[in-house]
């Protein structure tokens, strides 16, 4: 237990000291943008990693808590906190009612309908276009503040964001070393004989749906905060896709692997600044070869490496 | 304790069950055998809530559980071990029994998130008692090992340690002594015997006649989805219905 | 509504009906030999219109040559995606199975972008744009060549799963692939051919319905979708079940379309893939399916 604590306690440090190093840099917009991506890595982990349910329409919750929030304080002049809150209730609530229903499918079948559910809200951000601007996006939402601290800047926004992603990381780690943790990944091991145990299954997987709509939903509405615009495009089937990927990347069932996965995807378009187009091909070529080669994710796959090669230089000497 | 009275099960055009009643009695260890085919798994099944009969009641307790599903059951104080052993594979041997605790404690999500303190002495409990029924079944020394590299007759004795663990009045068992060596199927009469003297009623369906006709306080015999014979191991045993029954007379 | 809108919009959305059913047929056709759904059945869709535009207009080739040429790469797109990606796989989780046929569908997404662009094209008519009158509605010829491809191509299915062989093969290995394998038929040919059939397939649905909604790199994603939905519809049926399945899904979606809104076009299907998944998911004519453990 303490090794986690440790674990923790340094993880804490480095988000709260790294600012101080790329204070004005440009970078530090993108370090923003990964606090947002951990977030809903985090919450998707939660589902896929844990539970075992795949959902192809995260983004839709995503946007769900960037549009709430947004038009609720900028066209009903809202109170941010309460909006926030606000959405985030109304996100899992929602969640909870329609996972009923749609949780009941299993794998290919969960995939396509989740895949149908987020197209389904993509197409309602394009469509209602009095209320969210449509495909041209939604402009003029204010930053967040805290009585007269206004998080106009990046740099505030970065300790904004990683306070919440701090606590979400938090959470879920307490989460996963607890019986409702044990509950989960004995729902995705085996389900019958998780439910031969008392594990209400299908109420779980539900649970886990609406905790994870609404993890989302509120990184939605710090992104929309944060951006101050938004555009149905960042919340379609293509972004699912990413926190898919990054998932994958960092390792299912790794609370820490879902931040390293969402830190290589925000890092890598930036990398890619060159090579803008081919970030299609690469997001598929990544998620390939780590389903192909390594299965378990980074946090698995590259401490199995290192033992591989240096268990094989021990041999020898 | 458990009563079945009038189960009929059709799966299409098959009637893998008819008219099949007996009582089981609170404390026995009864057996269900019978050759091939003969529907104890389908009965098996209908009985654990994983299947729902067509016809017919299960009564437990004096409470009609019909249709019932599995995990109702659990919290009814009726568990259910798997022929093919049905393990939480990522998972270590403890947290497997840990998770055999689940109708034992409470925590929900919100209390587990926050880690509140009732939800850290839960936990602590969960742990200590865990550690008991590893120690029951024999393996407490595995407790860290990752259950699928068990070998499987310990694995055998995971799944029974968890079944325990959730403290049930009834625990069913499908084939246990299926694919152990006989000093494993030995230890696990013994097992038996001591889960039977800790209070619990249990029921197993088997095809290992030796183990059956030892340990068992009375035996049901099936054969082509009905109830052929019932009665204790040596009336079975001079059941001439039996005898041609499993020798296709 | 008039009788004659009603009509406008059952035989406009026959026609796209039509083009479901054959992504639908091919989803199914893939699914039954092998327990996967390919993601990436709708990107087939995407190469066959994309191939013929290439060699059209690249290549300078006549239309009557471009189609089959399109078809043939498609088909061989599907091989390639089935040896490469598939068949290394075959025991990789139902997670891991989806994921990598989605990031199939990916990489030959983001391959024909950079291939081509992004752009919408459109491809000429196969016979011109003459519109037809029926009653007080109009087609046009190349509504009449989309149901009159696919009814071929049904037509050709249904020979070759009931009365070849290797048909006849394929759905032993749908049955039991297992028992399949024991009485000598060859599965991973099977697997093999059911990517190879549903590829060209999708691929030439892709190429008839082009002239009509126009092509890019990106119209897979939701047509895959869409012809899933029929495939649903129809119970993962590779036959006339999945037919009707698509025909159903695409009156109805153009019903929808001109009864409420253009705009919610596609979120009609999706509410309809939704709901039958949820009520009734063995479709409108699958029988269900009950779990032996």
């Amino acid at each position: 237990m303490n090794r986690e604590i440790f674990k923790y306690l340094f993880f804490a440090l480095v988000v709260l000291i790294t600012p101080v190093f790329f204070q004005g840099n440009y970078l530090m917009n993108v370090l923003v943008f990964m606090g947002i991506n951990t977030m809903l890595a985090i919450a998707l982990n939660l589902l896929l990693g844990y539970a075992g349910q795949i959902s192809l329409g995260h983004a839709g919750f995503f946007g769900l808590g960037a549009y709430i929030s947004g038009v609720l304080t900028a066209t009903y002049s809202w109170n941010p906190w309460f909006a926030m809150s606000f959405a985030a209730a109304l996100v899992g609530i929602s969640a909870f009612l329609v996972g009923f229903p749609v949780l009941k499918l299993k794998g290919h079948y969960l995939a396509m309908g989740t895949l149908g559910l987020g197209i389904i809200i993509y197409i309602m951000f394009n469509e209602t276009v009095e209320l969210t601007g449509g495909p041209s996006g939604f402009s003029g939402i204010a930053n967040l503040s805290i009585g007269t601290l206004i998080f106009d800047s990046d740099f505030k926004n970065y300790y904004l964001i990683w306070t919440f992603v701090l606590v979400t990381v938090l959470l879920s780690l307490n989460l996963a070393n607890s019986r409702v943790g044990r509950a989960l990944r004995a729902l995705h091991d085996s389900e019958v004989a998780a439910r031969v145990m008392g594990v209400n299954a299908r109420l779980l997987k539900v649970q886990i749906f609406a905790l994870s709509a609404v993890i989302c939903s509120v990184a939605g509405s710090l992104y929309a905060h944060t951006m101050t615009f938004i555009a149905p495009p960042s919340f379609g089937f293509n972004f699912s896709v990413e926190l898919l990927t990054m998932v994958v990347i960092g390792g299912l069932g790794s609370i820490y692997g879902s931040f390293l996965g969402a830190a290589l995807l925000t890092l890598l378009p930036e990398i890619l600044r060159e090579a803008k187009d081919y970030d299609i091909v690469i997001y598929g070529l990544i998620l390939m070869l780590m389903v192909m080669f390594m299965p378990g994710g980074l946090v698995r796959g590259v401490p199995e490496l290192f033992r591989k090669i240096t268990g094989k230089g021990g041999g020898n000497a | 304790m458990l009563e079945v009275s009038g189960i009929t099960q059709i799966f299409g055009g098959v009637t893998a069950l008819k008219d099949v009643s007996f009582v089981v009695r609170k404390g026995d260890i009864t057996g269900v055998i019978g050759p091939n085919g003969a529907g104890k798994t389908t009965l098996f099944n209908i009985i654990a809530g994983i299947y729902t009969q067509t016809s017919g009641r299960v009564i437990l307790n004096s409470n009609d559980v019909s249709g019932f599903p599995p995990e109702r059951l659990a919290y009814l104080g009726m568990v259910r071990t798997f022929q093919n052993i049905e393990l939480f594979g990522q998972m270590t041997v403890l947290e497997n029994v840990m998770v055999g605790l689940h109708t034992k404690s409470r925590c929900g999500m919100i209390s587990s998130a926050l880690k509140m303190p009732w939800a850290r002495s839960e936990e602590k409990k969960i742990r200590n008692e865990a550690m008991k029924w590893l120690d029951f079944a024999g393996i407490i020394d595995l407790a860290d090992t990752v259950s699928a590299n068990l070998p499987f007759g310990k694995g055998r004795l995971l799944e029974t340690a968890r079944a325990l663990a959730s403290e049930p009045s009834i625990i069913l068992m499908d084939e246990p002594a299926a694919g152990l060596n006989s000093q494993e199927t030995w230890q696990l009469s013994q097992l038996i015997k001591r889960i039977r003297d800790l209070g619990v009623t249990v029921v197993l369906v088997e095809h290992d006649m030796e183990l059956v006709m030892d340990i068992c306080d009375r035996i049901i015999v099936l054969n082509l989805g009905e109830k052929l014979a019932e009665g204790t191991p040596r009336e079975i045993q001079e059941n001439p219905y039996v005898i041609a029954a499993y020798l296709g007379g | 509504m008039q009788f004659d809108q009603l009509l406008q919009f059952s035989l406009s959305g026959l026609s796209t009906g039509a083009i479901y059913a054959l992504i639908g047929v091919g989803f199914s056709i893939i699914y039954n030999a092998t327990g996967i759904i390919n993601f990436a059945q709708g990107e087939f869709v995407m190469l066959g219109g994309m191939l013929t535009l290439f060699f059209l207009e690249t290549m300078q080739l006549p239309l009557w040559i471009a189609i089959p040429s399109a078809v043939c790469v498609s088909t061989l797109c599907g091989l390639l995606f089935e040896r490469l990606a598939i068949r290394p796989l075959r025991e990789a989780t139902p997670i891991n199975l989806v994921i990598i046929t989605i990031a199939g569908s990916i990489l030959i997404r983001g391959i024909s972008m950079l291939l081509w662009d992004k752009d919408t094209h459109s491809i000429p008519s196969f016979s011109g744009d003459e519109p037809i009158a029926i009653g007080n509605a109009t087609i046009l010829p190349q509504h009449l060549w989309i149901l009159a491809i696919t009814l071929l191509i049904v037509g050709i299915n249904r020979f070759y799963f009931y009365h070849t062989i290797s048909g006849k093969a394929m759905r032993a290995c749908a049955y039991n692939r297992r028992a399949a394998g024991l009485v000598g038929i060859d599965v991973k040919r099977m697997v093999l051919f059911s990517f190879m059939i549903s590829s060209a397939m999708g691929g030439v649905a892709g190429i008839i319905v082009a002239p009509l909604t126009m092509t890019a790199y990106d119209v897979g994603i939701i047509l895959g979708l869409k012809g899933f939905c029929a495939a649903i519809i129809g119970g993962m049926s590779s036959g006339l079940a999945t037919v009707v399945g698509g025909l159903v899904l695409g009156v109805l979606e153009s019903l929808g379309a001109g009864i409420v809104s253009s705009g919610y076009k596609d979120a009609i299907a999706f509410i309809i893939l939704l709901l039958i998944l949820i009520i009734r998911p063995q479709g409108l004519f699958g029988k269900a399916e009950s779990e032996r453990v």
